[in-house]
C-alpha cells in the first residue's frame, strides 16, 4: 500500500498540514503536495474508473500527462470536472470527488461492461448502432451518453475572474527545467527581451529529483542560483505555474497562468491568457516516460517509474511496500536504486534485454537488489490493487511462467518520448530515433515563420537529448543557434555548465511484452488507460483494413482521452506499426494539436464576461430612456427603448398609448442611432451616384433625398436619407446597423476599385445625437423652443436647415419615417441630452410623450414603409419591395445594376410586397407563411408568400401586416391563407395595398 | 446625467481613471505629404504632420496632431477653438481635396495614471507596451477587447485612450476590471 515515509519530501512542508476530503472522506496531505501525492501519502491508490469498462483505475503519473487521476473538484460555483490530481497543488478544505463511477469508486454497476469486454472491442460502437437508424438519436445515443462521460459539468456560474495579457519578446521559452533555465540565461545574457515559463510551480524539472550534479553542485542548488540570476534581470520576465499551450502562425504563442488555482478565492485573477507574439519560441519541455504494455498493466499500483522516484524524492510518498521494477532501459534502475535506498523492498528488477551492463544496473546489482535479464511481466495480479506479478521470458510468446513475485507496486519504463508537442504545432516534422526509440523534432524541417525561418527551436529532453549533461550542451547550442537567427551578441557569453551523467547503455525498443504474447494477454494491455484501448483493439484496427494512424486512432479512440494520448501515442503506434509490418517512422504519428493540456473557458474568454460580455453602445439619451423605465431593444450593439412602459402598463399597451399620441400629438424618438456618413470631394456626386440605386448628383443642397444601396447582385442592403450639404458634401444616413458595414462598403470601394476618386468619408455616428420631433404639434414645440424659421415655406419637406434652436447648434432635417409632420434634430452628441430635456419640458404644453422603436415600426407599417431586415433578408431588390421608383433609369451604372438585369430577378414570379390585412382583424403571426394546396417534392406545404412585418394598428384598431407574396401587386383583393402557430388554423387575410394609412400623405406634408 | 455607467471616483483600481471632460477633437483627411496641408496645419496648431503612429504636441500641451491613417489625423485642441481652428484649416487648405470634420462629441477620452498602467492596457490591447517600443510620442489605434481605441502616453506613467463615445460605459467598465487590486502582472512594471 502507498504511504508516507516519515522523512523526506523536497517539496513539502511538514510543519503545515491540509486537510482535504475525497469523496467525502477527510484525509490529511502538507502544503506542497499535489492531491496525487495527498492521495497516495493517505494511502489511495485507486482514484477513479475507466471510460467503457469502469475498471479501477490507479494514479499512474506524477505530471500533465496523467491519464487516470481525473476529479470533480470543488463544489457549488467553483465546481470543475476533470481535474487532473498531479497537477492539482493541495490547499485546505481541498475537497475532490472521483468521477465516472456508479454508485460508488469501489462497487461500480459499469464495471459489469469489463465482463463484455470480448464484445466491446475497437469500433464497437460504429459496428452496433449504426441501424436501424432512428434508434440511434432515441434509444442508444441517450444510454452511452449517461453510461460514459467524465465528470460532471458545473451548473452554476463561475464566480472568478480571468484576464488576458498581450505581450511581446525576442525569445520565449517553455519549460523551466534545467534545459529552459540554461537557454533562457543565455538569451538574457545577449541582451534578448525573454519570457521563461515553467507548467508546474517550481523551476528545475526532472533533474534535482535524478539526482544530477551541475557545475560539481546538486541540481537543486544550480537551479537555485540560476533561477535566482535570472530573476534580477530586467529583460527576463519569469513564470511558475503557467503553461504554453499552443504555437500559432508568425509566432504567436499561447500560455495559460494559473494564479489562484491553488489558493481558490483569493483577490485578482484566476486564470491569465498570455497571448504573445515571440520572434522565437525555445521548447524547453522535457520528456514523457512511456508506459510498458504488459497483461494487467492497468491495475492500480503499476505506475511509470520516473513518476514513482517523483512521489518519493518530491513528496515522501512510496507508492508500496514491495515494488517490482519492470523495464527495457537503465534509467528505471534510479527508480530501483531510490526506493531500496528509501527502505522500500525491491524484490526484483525485470529488464526485457537479455543482458545487462551498465553503471545503473551495476550499482543496483552492488546494492544486492536482484535482475531478471531477459525477462517480462506475464500478468499482474490484483483488481482494485496489484498483488503480485508472474514472469515470463521476454523472446517468443514467453513460455511458461517462470515466477510469482508478490508485490503491490509495480514500477515501469518503457523508454522515454520527447515532448513535441510545441514543436509540431505549427508544422515542425519529426524524425525517428532508433537507438532511443522515440520521435524527437527534426532540425532540418522546423515550423517556419512568415519570413521562411524556422521560429521554433527545441532544447533538451524535448529535443532527445535526456541525460543531464547531453540536456544542458543541446539547450546550450539551442540557445546560440536562436541569438544568431536574432543578431543578438553572443560574443561573451559564459561556457555552458557541465552534469556529470552515468553512461547509460542502449535501451531495447518493447511494444509488448512479451514480445508475441497471446491474445488472451493482448487483451489485457492498456494502451490508452482513460479510454480503455488495448494492444488487441489497435491490432484488430490494423487487421480490419485501417492502414493510417490518423483512421486507427479515431476508430479505437486511442489517445482521444483528455489527455490526449500523452502516454499512449508512441506504445499504440509501435503496435500498429508491428501489425502492419510498417516501419515506425513510415506509419508516422497523429497530429499534434492546440492546447497541450485543456485551457478554462474562462482564460480564453478572459475579461467578457457579465456586463463586459459584448460591448453595449448606449446613446447620449441612454440615462433618460433608463430613469424612465424604457423597454430595451437591442439594435446591433445598441440598446435601444422599445417601449416606455408605465407602472403596471404591459408593453403593447404602452406601444399602443405611444402610437396614439404620436399621431394625434406629439411623439420623440431618440435617433441618435442613425448611421452618419460624411461623403465629401469633388467625385462625392458621382460616387454616390454608383453607391445608391436612385440619383444622387441631382440633389440640391439644403435638400434630402430617399436612398437605397444594394450589393453587386443587386440586393438591397442598407436605405437611409441623404442630405446635401454643399457642392460636393453629404450627409448619409444608414441604418441603426449598418453604420460600420456602409463605411467599410465605401471605404472597399474607394480604396480597391475607385482609388483614383477624390472622395473622403469620414463616420460621424457618434458626433451627433439625433432627435425625431413627431406629431401634429411637432412644429409648435419647436417654435417655442425658438431661434429657427421652421415653417413650411421654410423649411418644406425633405429639406434641411442649419440654425439654433434653444441656444444650441442644430441641424434640422424634415423628414418623416412615421408620415406624421416631423423634424430629425442634430445636435452633437455632449448636448442631445440637454436639447432633448428642453424639448421635452417645451412638449409638456403639447402632451409631448417619448415613443420607442415598436412605435416607430408600428407607425412606418401604417405607412407601408420598408424596413432593412423586416423586408429584406439579403435576397430581396427594391423591384421587389415596389421601390421601381427609387431606381435610376437615367444613370449608366451602379452597385447592383447589373445584378438585378438577371433573368430571375426580372421575372415575373417574383414575391413582391403587399398588404395584408386578417378578415378577423387579428394580428398575423410573425413570419408566417402563406400556404396553398399540394407538396413540393421534399413533402412540404406549397407556399406562395410571408409575413416580413406584422403589428396591431392602433390607429386603424386592427391587425396589419407586410409581406411578399407570388405576384402580390396584381392581386390586389384575393384572399389568401396563412399557417398559424403550432396548432391554430389558418388564418385568412387579404391583399391589400401596402399603404395602409394616409395614402396622400397628407399628414406629413403641412 | 452622464453617458457612462461607472462611478469612477470610487472605483478601487491600480491606476487613476478619469474621464477628460471635454477635447476638442477635429479629422482632417487629405493628403498627408501636400505641401499645402503642411503648411495649413502649421498655420492653425503650430505643429508639423506627425511621422506614422506618431503624435505631436505644442510647447503647451493645448494642441497635438496625430496620425491616424496615410491619410487621416486627427487634431486635438482646447475645447474652445474647435470651429476657428476648422476655419483656419479650410482657409489654409482651399482648394485642396482635404476634409474636416468636428468630431469632438463623437469620442470618450480617457486618462490613465499610475506605475502599472502600460500592464493594465496589455491586458486589453494587442500592443507592445514596452517604454522602448512604445515611448513617448509614439500612438497607436488598436482594440481595447471588443472596440476601437487608440492610446498615447503624455508622461512615462500616463496614458490617455481614447474610443467611441458610445462605448465609453464599456471602456469604462474594461479598464477598472483590468486595473482592479490583485490583477498585478508585473510585465512592465515591477
Amino acid at each position: 500500500m502507498s504511504h508516507r515515509l516519515p522523512g523526506g519530501g523536497r517539496l513539502i512542508d511538514r510543519g503545515r498540514s491540509c486537510n482535504f476530503t475525497f469523496d467525502g472522506h477527510v484525509l490529511q496531505g502538507y502544503v506542497g503536495d499535489t492531491l496525487a501525492s495527498a492521495l497516495l501519502g493517505a494511502g489511495r491508490v485507486m482514484v477513479g474508473r475507466s471510460f467503457k469498462y469502469h475498471r479501477p483505475r490507479g494514479i499512474i503519473a506524477s505530471g500533465a500527462e496523467e491519464p487516470n487521476a481525473l476529479v470533480n473538484l470543488g463544489e457549488g460555483p467553483r465546481h470543475e470536472p476533470d481535474q487532473r490530481a498531479t497537477t492539482t497543488e493541495l490547499f485546505e478544505g481541498l475537497a475532490a470527488r472521483s468521477q465516472n463511477v456508479w454508485p460508488s469508486l469501489s462497487f461500480d454497476i459499469g464495471a459489469v461492461n469489463g465482463l463484455f469486454a470480448r464484445f466491446l472491442t475497437a469500433g464497437f460502437y460504429y459496428k452496433m448502432f449504426i441501424h436501424p437508424r432512428a434508434f440511434w438519436k432515441h434509444l442508444y445515443e441517450p444510454v452511452i451518453r449517461q453510461s460514459a462521460g467524465l465528470g460532471r459539468a458545473p451548473r452554476e456560474a463561475d464566480p472568478d475572474r480571468y484576464e488576458l495579457l498581450y505581450a511581446f519578446a525576442d525569445v520565449a521559452v517553455i519549460g523551466g527545467g534545467i534545459a529552459g533555465l540554461q537557454a533562457a540565461r543565455q538569451a538574457a545574457e545577449a541582451g534578448l527581451r525573454v519570457l521563461l515559463f515553467e507548467q508546474t510551480p517550481h523551476w528545475g524539472g526532472r533533474a534535482p529529483v535524478d539526482g544530477a550534479q551541475i557545475d560539481g553542485q546538486p541540481a537543486g542548488e544550480w537551479v537555485n542560483s540560476t533561477v535566482e540570476w535570472l530573476e534580477k534581470q530586467e529583460n527576463v520576465t519569469m513564470r511558475t505555474r503557467c503553461m504554453g499551450a499552443g504555437v500559432y502562425d508568425h509566432g504567436y504563442l499561447l500560455a495559460q497562468e494559473r494564479l489562484s488555482d491553488h489558493q481558490p478565492g483569493a483577490e485578482g485573477p484566476r486564470h491569465r491568457l498570455w497571448r504573445i507574439r515571440a520572434r522565437r519560441i525555445l521548447t524547453a519541455t522535457g520528456a514523457i516516460e512511456r508506459p510498458l504494455s504488459f497483461a494487467g498493466n492497468d491495475v492500480p499500483g503499476v505506475m511509470l517509474a520516473s513518476a514513482m522516484r517523483d512521489y518519493l524524492v518530491n513528496w515522501a510518498v512510496a507508492p508500496g511496500r514491495r515494488v517490482v521494477i519492470v523495464t527495457n532501459n537503465d534509467d528505471a534502475y534510479r527508480t530501483a536504486i531510490a526506493l531500496h535506498e528509501a527502505g522500500i523492498e525491491v524484490p526484483a528488477i525485470v529488464d526485457a534485454r537479455a543482458e545487462v551492463r551498465g553503471a545503473l544496473p551495476d550499482r543496483a546489482r552492488a546494492l544486492g537488489l536482484t535482475i531478471r535479464e531477459g525477462m517480462a511481466i506475464d500478468k499482474v495480479q490484483g483488481r482494485a490493487q496489484v498483488r503480485g506479478v508472474t514472469l515470463c521470458r521476454h523472446a517468443g510468446a514467453g513460455g511458461a511462467v517462470a515466477a510469482r513475485i508478490e508485490c503491490d507496486a509495480v514500477a515501469m519504463s518503457g523508454g522515454w518520448s520527447p515532448v513535441v508537442h510545441l514543436w509540431s504545432h505549427c508544422g515542425g516534422k519529426l524524425t525517428w530515433d532508433a537507438a532511443q526509440a522515440h520521435f524527437r523534432p527534426d532540425p532540418a524541417r522546423g515550423p517556419t515563420d512568415h519570413d521562411g525561418a524556422v521560429f521554433v527551436q527545441a532544447a533538451g529532453a524535448a529535443n532527445g537529448a535526456l541525460a543531464a549533461d547531453a540536456v544542458l550542451r543541446d539547450a546550450d547550442t539551442a540557445a546560440r543557434r536562436v541569438l544568431a537567427d536574432l543578431d543578438a551578441d553572443a560574443g561573451q557569453l559564459p561556457a555552458a555548465p557541465q552534469a556529470d551523467s552515468a553512461p547509460e547503455a542502449p535501451l531495447l525498443p518493447v511494444w509488448m511484452m512479451p514480445e508475441e504474447a497471446g491474445y488472451a494477454h493482448r487483451s489485457k494491455m492498456w494502451l490508452d488507460f482513460q479510454n480503455d484501448v488495448k494492444v488487441s483493439d489497435v491490432q484488430l484496427a490494423a487487421r480490419e483494413g485501417y492502414r493510417s494512424v490518423e483512421h486507427t486512432k479515431r476508430y479505437t479512440t486511442l489517445g482521444m482521452a483528455t489527455d490526449q494520448g500523452k502516454l499512449s501515442n508512441i506504445n499504440g503506434l509501435g503496435v500498429l506499426s508491428q501489425e502492419l509490418g510498417e516501419n515506425i517512422p513510415d506509419v508516422g504519428t497523429t497530429t499534434f494539436r492546440p492546447p497541450y493540456t485543456p485551457l478554462t473557458f474562462g482564460a480564453i474568454t478572459g475579461e467578457a464576461k457579465g456586463a463586459l460580455f459584448q460591448p453595449l453602445r448606449r446613446t447620449p439619451i441612454d440615462a433618460w430612456h433608463e430613469a424612465r423605465g424604457a423597454s430595451w431593444e437591442p439594435v446591433g450593439q445598441w440598446r435601444r427603448p422599445y417601449a416606455y412602459p408605465r407602472a403596471g402598463e404591459s408593453r403593447a399597451s404602452a406601444v399602443t398609448r405611444e402610437v396614439n399620441n404620436t399621431r394625434q400629438h406629439l411623439g420623440l424618438l431618440d435617433a441618435s442611432t442613425l448611421g452618419k456618413l460624411l461623403v465629401s470631394g469633388p467625385d462625392a456626386p458621382r460616387f454616390l451616384d454608383m453607391l445608391y440605386t436612385g440619383m444622387m448628383s441631382s440633389l440640391k443642397p439644403g435638400r434630402c433625398r430617399y436612398g437605397l444601396m444594394c450589393n453587386e447582385n443587386g440586393f438591397l442592403m442598407d436605405d437611409g436619407v441623404v442630405a446635401r450639404l454643399d457642392a460636393q458634401s453629404f450627409l448619409c444616413h444608414t441604418t441603426s446597423g449598418g453604420a460600420e458595414h456602409i463605411h467599410g462598403w465605401m471605404e472597399d470601394w474607394l480604396q480597391c476599385e475607385w482609388w483614383d476618386w477624390k472622395v473622403h468619408v469620414i463616420n460621424q455616428t457618434e458626433q451627433f445625437a439625433q432627435i425625431a420631433v413627431v406629431g401634429p404639434n411637432a412644429r409648435k414645440v419647436l417654435e417655442k423652443l425658438g431661434g429657427m424659421d421652421l415653417s413650411a415655406e421654410a423649411l418644406p419637406f425633405m429639406g434641411w436647415a442649419e440654425g439654433r434652436l434653444g441656444g444650441v447648434d442644430v441641424r434640422v432635417y424634415r423628414i418623416s419615417f412615421s408620415g406624421e409632420l416631423s423634424y430629425e434634430i442634430a445636435v452633437p452628441a455632449g448636448q442631445g441630452l440637454a436639447l432633448w430635456e428642453a424639448i421635452f419640458e417645451a412638449g409638456q404644453a403639447f402632451d409631448v410623450l417619448p415613443y420607442g422603436t415598436e412605435a416607430l415600426h408600428v407607425m412606418r407599417a401604417e405607412k407601408g414603409f420598408i424596413m432593412i431586415g423586416d423586408e429584406t433578408d439579403g435576397t430581396v431588390i427594391p423591384q421587389d419591395l415596389g421601390l421601381d421608383w427609387a431606381i435610376s433609369k437615367k444613370k449608366a451604372d451602379f452597385l447592383g445594376k447589373r445584378g438585378m438585369m438577371r433573368s430571375h430577378l426580372q421575372s415575373p414570379e417574383r414575391w413582391k410586397l403587399v398588404g395584408l390585412e386578417t378578415l378577423d382583424g387579428s394580428v398575423l403571426p410573425h413570419a408566417a407563411l402563406a400556404v396553398r394546396p399540394g407538396q413540393n417534392t421534399n413533402g412540404q406545404r406549397l407556399t406562395e408568400g410571408r409575413v416580413t412585418s406584422s403589428y396591431h394598428s392602433p390607429t386603424l384598431g386592427r391587425g396589419i401586416a407586410l409581406g411578399l407574396v407570388h405576384r402580390g401587386p396584381e392581386r390586389i383583393g384575393e384572399v389568401l391563407n396563412f399557417a398559424g402557430d403550432k396548432g391554430q388554423e389558418e388564418i385568412r387575410a387579404r391583399i391589400v395595398s401596402p399603404v395602409f394609412f394616409d395614402p396622400e400623405g397628407e399628414r406629413q406634408n403641412v | 446625467m452622464s453617458d457612462t455607467a461607472t462611478d469612477l471616483s470610487t472605483h478601487r483600481s491600480l491606476l487613476r481613471i478619469e474621464r477628460v471632460a471635454s477635447q476638442g477633437m477635429i479629422a482632417l483627411r487629405g493628403g498627408l505629404g501636400s505641401a499645402a496641408l503642411g503648411k495649413g496645419l502649421r498655420k492653425a496648431t503650430g505643429l508639423a504632420v506627425p511621422g506614422l503612429r506618431e503624435i505631436a504636441h505644442d510647447e503647451t500641451g493645448a494642441f497635438g496632431v496625430a496620425w491616424m491613417s496615410p491619410d487621416e489625423l486627427m487634431i486635438l485642441t482646447p475645447p474652445g477653438v474647435v470651429h476657428e481652428t476648422i476655419a483656419q484649416l479650410h482657409e489654409g487648405l482651399a482648394g485642396n481635396h482635404a476634409t474636416l470634420a468636428d468630431m469632438s462629441d463623437a469620442r470618450a477620452v480617457f486618462a490613465l495614471e499610475g506605475a502599472p498602467v502600460r500592464d493594465v492596457l496589455a491586458k486589453l490591447c494587442p500592443v507592445d507596451f514596452a517604454p522602448e517600443a512604445f515611448p513617448a510620442g509614439a500612438f497607436r489605434r488598436t482594440r481595447a477587447a471588443q472596440v476601437a481605441v487608440a492610446v498615447w502616453f503624455t508622461a512615462p506613467e500616463a496614458a490617455r485612450l481614447i474610443c467611441f463615445r458610445s462605448v465609453a460605459g464599456y471602456v469604462e467598465e474594461l479598464l477598472c476590471t483590468a486595473s482592479a487590486p490583485g490583477g498585478e502582472v508585473g510585465l512592465y512594471h515591477r
